[in-house]
C-alpha cells in the first residue's frame, strides 16, 4: 500500500490561484509601453532639437534614482528595473512644454515618485496616476513656465496656422472665444477672432502629423495613435476608455463648442489638437487608477470626457486632460464600488 | 437661473469648501474611513449647512442690522449653528441610532465646525440674499459631501495599500488631501465670481 502513494500526489496537484498563468510581465507591459511612446519621441527630436531627447533622460533618470533612494530609504527590495519609474518619467516629460529648464522634469519626476507613488507603497498602490501628479505640480508651482515655454516646431508654426503665431492651437482657440463672447469686443478684433477660428479648422493636416507646437510629446496625433493601437493589439490596453473619452469629448465640444449656438463646434479640431490621444491611450488606460469593471470603465472615460470638455470650453485653462484623468482617477474606487457585478443568486436576497 | 447655477457650481467644485478653502477638515479627516458614514456625515452637513444659511442670513438682516449689532455676528452665528447641530443630533438618534453612533463624536463637533461659520460669513461677505443664501449653503454642503465621498473611497482602498509605516494613518490622509486639492485646482477659472 505505501508504495502507491507518490502516484496518487501525481494525480491531484494542489496549488493557490492563479491556475492559468501568462508570460505577461511588469518589465513586459512596460517595455512595449516605452516602445509605444517611442515614435512620438522622435519625431519631437525631429520638430524641437535634441534638447527635447535630453529633457525626457532628465526626466526618465530623476524617476529612477527617486524610486531607487525611497525604496533604499525603507528599506524595501529595490525594483527599478520593472520599468515602472521609467514609463512615469517619459509620460511626464511628454506633458511638459518643450522650452522649460531641465531642472523642471527633475523636480516633476521625484514628485511623482516619492510623493505620487512610493508614499503610498510603491506600484499598484498608487490612487491617482503619477506622472499627471507631477505635471499638475509643476503647474501649480511654477505657472509661467508651464504655460510660456512653448516653441515652435522646426518647419512650421507653433499655432499651425497663420493668422496667429506665438500660442498653441488651444490658446489661440480660447482666446478667439474669448474676443467673440465678450460684447465690447471691436469689428477688427471680432474679425480677426473668426479668420483664426476658420484657420483653425482647416489645419488638420499639421495638427494630425504634429507641425504644430505644444508639449513635448503631444503634438503628433498620427504617432500617438500608432503606439496607442500597438498597446491594444497587445491587449495591454482596453477600447473602452479611450473610446467614449474621446467619443465624449467629440460629442460636446461639436454640440457645445462652437461661437455660433448648437452644433457649430470643431470635434475633429479638439480630437487631434492637446494632450487629448496622448492621455486617453497612454494616461486614462493605467492599469492601477482605472476601474476594473466593464460599466465602470465606460464611466470613466465618460467623465474624463466631459470634464476635459468643460475645462477646454468654459474653464480657466486651454486643456484640460490632466485634470480630468485625475479627477476621475480620485472616482475610480466609489465607480468601482458602485459599478461592482452582482454575484450569481445575489439578486432579491441582499436588503440593503 | 444662470446666476444660481454659477453659484451652485463655484461652491461645490471651483471653491470647494474642503480642497480649495480648506474649511472644515476636522471631519473630512475624521470621517472619511468609510463610504458609508461619509455619506451620513455628507447629508447632516448638507441639511445643518443649508438651514445654517437660512437662520444666519434672516437674523443678520432683520436682528443685527436693524440694531447695529454686527459686531456680535460671530457669537450669535455659533449660537444658531449649535442650537441646529443639536436639533440634528436628537433627530437622527431617533431615527437613525447607527448613524448616530457612527458619527460619534464629529457629529457636535460640527457645531464648531469652521465650513458652517465660514459659510454663515462668506454670505455676509458676498452680501447674498436669501434665496442666494440657500443655495450657497446646498452648494457648500454638496461640496463637502462630494470630497467626503472621493476621500473615503480612496482611503478604503488605501487599508489594502503596503504604505510605509511612518506614513499610515493620518499622514497619508493629509497628502492625498493635498494631492485631490491640486486635482480640483483645474476646476479654476470655470465660473466668474
Amino acid at each position: 500500500m505505501a508504495q502507491e502513494a507518490p502516484a496518487e500526489e501525481k494525480l491531484l496537484h494542489v496549488s493557490v490561484s492563479p491556475h492559468l498563468r501568462d508570460t505577461v510581465s511588469v518589465p513586459k507591459i512596460m517595455r512595449s509601453v516605452i516602445l509605444a511612446l517611442t515614435p512620438a519621441l522622435i519625431w519631437a527630436v525631429y520638430i524641437f532639437g535634441l534638447r527635447a531627447l535630453w529633457l525626457v533622460l532628465v526626466g526618465m533618470m530623476s524617476a529612477v534614482l527617486t524610486e531607487a533612494i525611497c525604496q533604499k530609504i525603507m528599506g524595501r527590495p529595490i525594483t527599478v528595473s520593472d520599468g515602472s519609474a521609467v514609463v512615469t518619467g517619459m509620460l511626464l516629460v511628454y506633458c511638459l512644454p518643450p522650452g522649460v529648464p531641465f531642472w523642471m522634469p527633475m523636480v516633476g519626476s521625484a514628485f511623482a515618485i516619492a510623493i505620487g507613488k512610493q508614499a503610498f507603497g510603491g506600484l499598484g498602490h498608487n490612487p491617482l496616476n503619477p506622472a499627471l501628479l507631477g505635471r499638475a505640480f509643476l503647474l501649480a508651482s511654477w505657472p509661467l513656465h508651464m504655460t510660456t515655454d512653448w516653441r515652435a516646431p522646426a518647419m512650421g508654426t507653433m499655432s499651425g496656422i497663420d493668422a496667429v503665431t506665438n500660442a498653441t492651437p488651444l490658446a489661440v482657440l480660447k482666446e478667439a472665444h474669448k474676443v467673440l463672447a465678450d460684447p465690447v469686443s471691436t469689428t477688427e478684433q471680432v474679425v480677426q477672432a473668426r479668420e483664426a477660428v476658420a484657420q483653425l479648422s482647416s489645419s488638420y493636416g499639421n495638427l494630425f502629423f504634429g507641425n504644430v507646437g505644444g508639449s513635448l510629446g503631444e503634438t503628433s496625433a498620427l504617432l500617438l495613435l500608432v503606439g496607442g493601437l500597438y498597446l491594444m493589439f497587445k491587449r495591454y490596453i482596453g477600447w473602452k476608455i479611450p473610446l467614449t473619452f474621446l467619443g465624449i469629448v467629440m460629442i460636446l465640444t461639436s454640440a457645445f463648442g462652437g461661437a455660433d449656438g448648437l452644433f457649430t463646434g470643431d470635434a475633429l479640431f479638439h480630437l487631434l489638437s492637446g494632450g487629448l490621444i496622448l492621455g486617453a491611450f497612454f494616461m486614462a488606460t493605467d492599469m492601477v487608477t482605472t476601474p476594473v469593471t466593464f460599466r465602470g470603465r465606460l464611466i470613466f472615460g465618460a467623465g474624463c470626457g466631459v470634464i476635459t470638455s468643460v475645462i477646454r470650453l468654459v474653464g480657466g485653462y486651454p486643456e484640460g486632460v490632466c485634470y480630468s484623468i485625475l479627477l476621475m482617477n480620485a472616482f475610480t474606487p466609489l465607480i468601482d464600488r458602485w459599478t461592482r457585478p452582482k454575484r450569481l443568486g445575489e439578486k432579491g436576497l441582499r436588503q440593503e | 437661473m444662470g446666476e444660481f447655477f454659477i453659484i451652485l457650481i463655484s461652491a461645490v467644485l471651483v471653491n470647494n469648501f474642503v480642497l480649495a478653502r480648506f474649511l472644515g477638515i476636522c471631519p473630512f479627516l475624521g470621517v472619511s474611513k468609510k463610504t458609508d458614514t461619509a455619506l451620513g456625515m455628507g447629508m447632516a452637513v448638507i441639511f445643518v449647512m443649508t438651514l445654517a444659511s437660512i437662520f444666519t442670513n434672516l437674523i443678520h438682516n432683520l436682528v443685527l442690522i436693524p440694531y447695529h449689532l454686527e459686531f456680535l455676528q460671530i457669537v450669535t452665528f455659533i449660537l444658531v449653528i449649535a442650537s441646529l447641530v443639536q436639533l440634528v443630533e436628537t433627530v437622527l438618534r431617533k431615527l437613525s441610532p447607527a448613524l448616530y453612533h457612527a458619527l460619534g463624536i464629529y457629529l457636535p463637533l460640527i457645531t464648531t465646525n469652521c465650513a458652517i461659520l465660514g459659510l454663515a460669513l462668506l454670505n455676509v461677505i458676498k452680501q447674498y440674499d436669501l434665496t442666494r443664501c440657500i443655495v450657497f449653503g446646498l452648494g457648500a454642503g454638496l461640496g463637502f459631501t462630494l470630497a467626503l465621498l472621493i476621500m473615503s473611497g480612496i482611503r478604503e482602498r488605501l487599508q489594502f495599500a503596503d504604505v510605509p509605516k511612518p506614513l499610515r494613518g493620518v499622514p497619508i490622509t493629509l497628502i492625498v488631501a493635498g494631492l485631490l486639492s491640486m486635482a480640483f485646482m483645474g476646476f479654476s477659472g470655470l465660473v466668474k465670481m
